[in-house]
């Protein structure tokens, strides 16, 4: 296998006369975080759907090598399986219903819901749903994740929490990853690197490594910096002691 | 303990307030019957209907009707669901062939099977061929245009998600497809059931020479209003008794979610 699970080299994508993906080109090494932010309707579902290869770009190529999984914005557990038999779905290629069966427990373990393996997604609140989605798509032999919005429909604390705990479930089960997300937070508290995109036709506009390893807390110095340097590329944040300095120099003339 | 004393308040309830309401028809009943306002061979009294029940439950015709009209009505509706819900499935999956067939599945839907008994009877003369083939018109055309429409409806993420997970092929249907279109399956199997447990009636009243309909119009014949009123009431139980055996199928936990959400 080569060291670039995922290559994008050149990727356009347009749906009739609606050019939303223009010329992208993006590798993500094994084993890396890439995080992709950019505003709504800029095209991430359409990039992430490119990577998996449930859509083909109209000019580019797409290199990907290991078998791909993906976490759906809306609800992809399957509703009619209980939570164990959805993370097992990720297990179909254990022979032993033994081993599924102990894995399946394991994963249940990981994701703290011991106890809920007979429940029905119905039964289930929205955050213990996503980390049954996370289970699912890390159970198993999997090589890459997309996640597309994993968590945007949780309120804030929620979030929180599972942003950590996605991390730890990394840490215990490497994967390489591409997170695709509007919440800059999100982005800078888990990626490796992070990928801004423009508004349509999305175009990588600007890019940041973040060396901190994971997990990592919210207000780490170097999150905070890359949220910052983040949305001052967007033009939303200022240098404020250099504004300030400004706006002083502009009264006292 | 307080809960289960409510529980038991609620079962008596639910058990005797519909009770109450019988019992106050069948005494409203009695006192129209008694006022003569109607004509004696018009409304028979509830007393002639219990002895004429006894009469028929001792010649044992009720009960070799009731097994006719049910046995014509399993063939007729299992036929329908055993075609309708493949090709519905077929249907659902292929936008072409949807284009091409709804208007015509469409028509049929709603076309009266009732329609269809003087060609029933053509065909197929009178008797058990002509009724199963009458229900079978009832039921068929709904399950098709039920499960054609769910099927076309699961939401594209499950295949998504099925094909993330390495699920083609016979698996895919078997496991993504069916299960996610079982709670509408489910419900449209008991509206049909009952539009098939109507249409029997009518269908032996003119192509039968037996069953619950024949002898509804057997007694209409022998101006056994008595009996009438006796053959009413069994085919209304047995309707609501179809019913809540469908029912349970919607109590199987992995269709639950279809009726909760
Ligand atoms: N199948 C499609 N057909 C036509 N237009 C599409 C299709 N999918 C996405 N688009 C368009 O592409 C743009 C980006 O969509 P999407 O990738 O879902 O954005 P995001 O995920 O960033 O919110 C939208 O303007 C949308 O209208
Ligand atoms: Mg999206």
């Amino acid at each position: 296998m080569s060291s670039k699970p995922l290559q994008l080299e050149k990727v356009s994508r347009s749906f009739g006369p609606v050019e939303v993906l223009r010329e992208i080109s993006l590798s993500i090494a094994r084993g890396e975080f890439v995080a992709v932010v950019g505003p709504s309707g800029c095209g991430k579902t359409t990039l992430l759907n490119l990577m998996s290869g449930f859509d083909q770009p109209s000019s580019g190529l797409i290199a990907r090598d290991g078998q791909v999984r993906m976490v759906y914005q809306q609800d992809g557990l399957f509703p009619w399986l209980t939570v164990a038999e959805n993370i097992a779905l990720g297990l179909r290629h254990l022979k032993k219903q033994q081993e599924q069966a102990r894995q399946t427990d394991e994963l249940l373990r990981l994701i703290r819901l011991e106890g809920f393996e007979s429940h029905y997604p119905h039964q289930l609140s929205g955050g213990m749903r996503q980390r049954v989605e996370l289970a699912r798509a890390l159970a198993g032999q999997s090589d890459i994740l997309l996640l597309d919005e994993p968590f945007s429909a949780l309120d804030y604390l929620t979030r929180l929490r599972l942003r950590q705990e996605l991390a730890r479930l990394l840490d215990e089960r490497p994967r390489t990853v591409a997170l695709v997300t509007h919440d800059i937070e999100e982005a800078a508290q888990l990626a490796d690197r992070v990928i801004v995109l423009s508004e349509r036709p999305a175009q990588i506009r600007y890019e940041l490594s973040i060396a901190v390893k994971r997990p990592r807390d919210l207000t780490h110095p170097e999150v905070v910096s890359a949220i910052h340097c983040i949305l001052t590329e967007l033009g939303i944040e200022h240098d404020h002691e250099r504004a300030a300095g400004k706006s002083l120099a502009a009264l006292t003339e | 303990m307080a809960v289960e004393t409510t529980e038991n308040t609620n079962a008596a309830k639910s058990f005797l307030l519909p009770l109450v309401v019988v019992v106050a028809l069948v005494a409203l009943w009695t006192a129209v019957w008694a006022s003569g306002a109607f004509h004696e061979s018009a409304l028979p009294s509830p007393i002639a209907v219990m002895r004429g029940f006894g009469e028929e439950l001792k010649s044992g015709r009720l009960i070799n009707d009731l097994i006719t009209s049910l046995f014509r009505v399993s063939c007729g509706f299992g036929l329908a669901a055993a075609l309708g819900i493949p090709l519905g499935l077929w249907l659902g999956q292929k936008l072409s062939a949807r284009i091409a067939f709804l208007p015509i599945i469409n028509f049929f839907r709603n076309l009266s099977p009732l329609a269809w008994i003087p060609f029933a009877i053509l065909w197929f003369g009178v008797g058990d061929a002509s009724a199963i083939f009458l229900i079978f018109l009832s039921a068929f055309f709904p399950v098709i245009l039920a499960t054609m429409a769910a099927v076309a409806n699961i939401p594209t993420v499950y295949f998504r998600v099925a094909q993330n997970y390495g699920i083609n092929g016979l698996e895919r249907l078997t496991q993504v497809t069916l299960p996610a279109i079982l709670p509408q399956i489910i419900t449209t199997l008991r509206v049909t059931a009952g539009l098939s447990w109507l249409v029997v009636v009518a269908a032996e009243m003119i192509a039968g020479r037996d069953g619950l309909g024949f002898a509804v119009m057997d007694s209409r014949n022998g101006l056994r209003t008595d009996l009438l009123v006796v053959e009413m009431i069994v085919i209304g139980l047995i309707g609501v008794a179809l019913d809540r055996l469908l029912v349970q199928l919607t109590k199987i936990q992995s269709v639950r979610w279809g009726y909760e959400r």
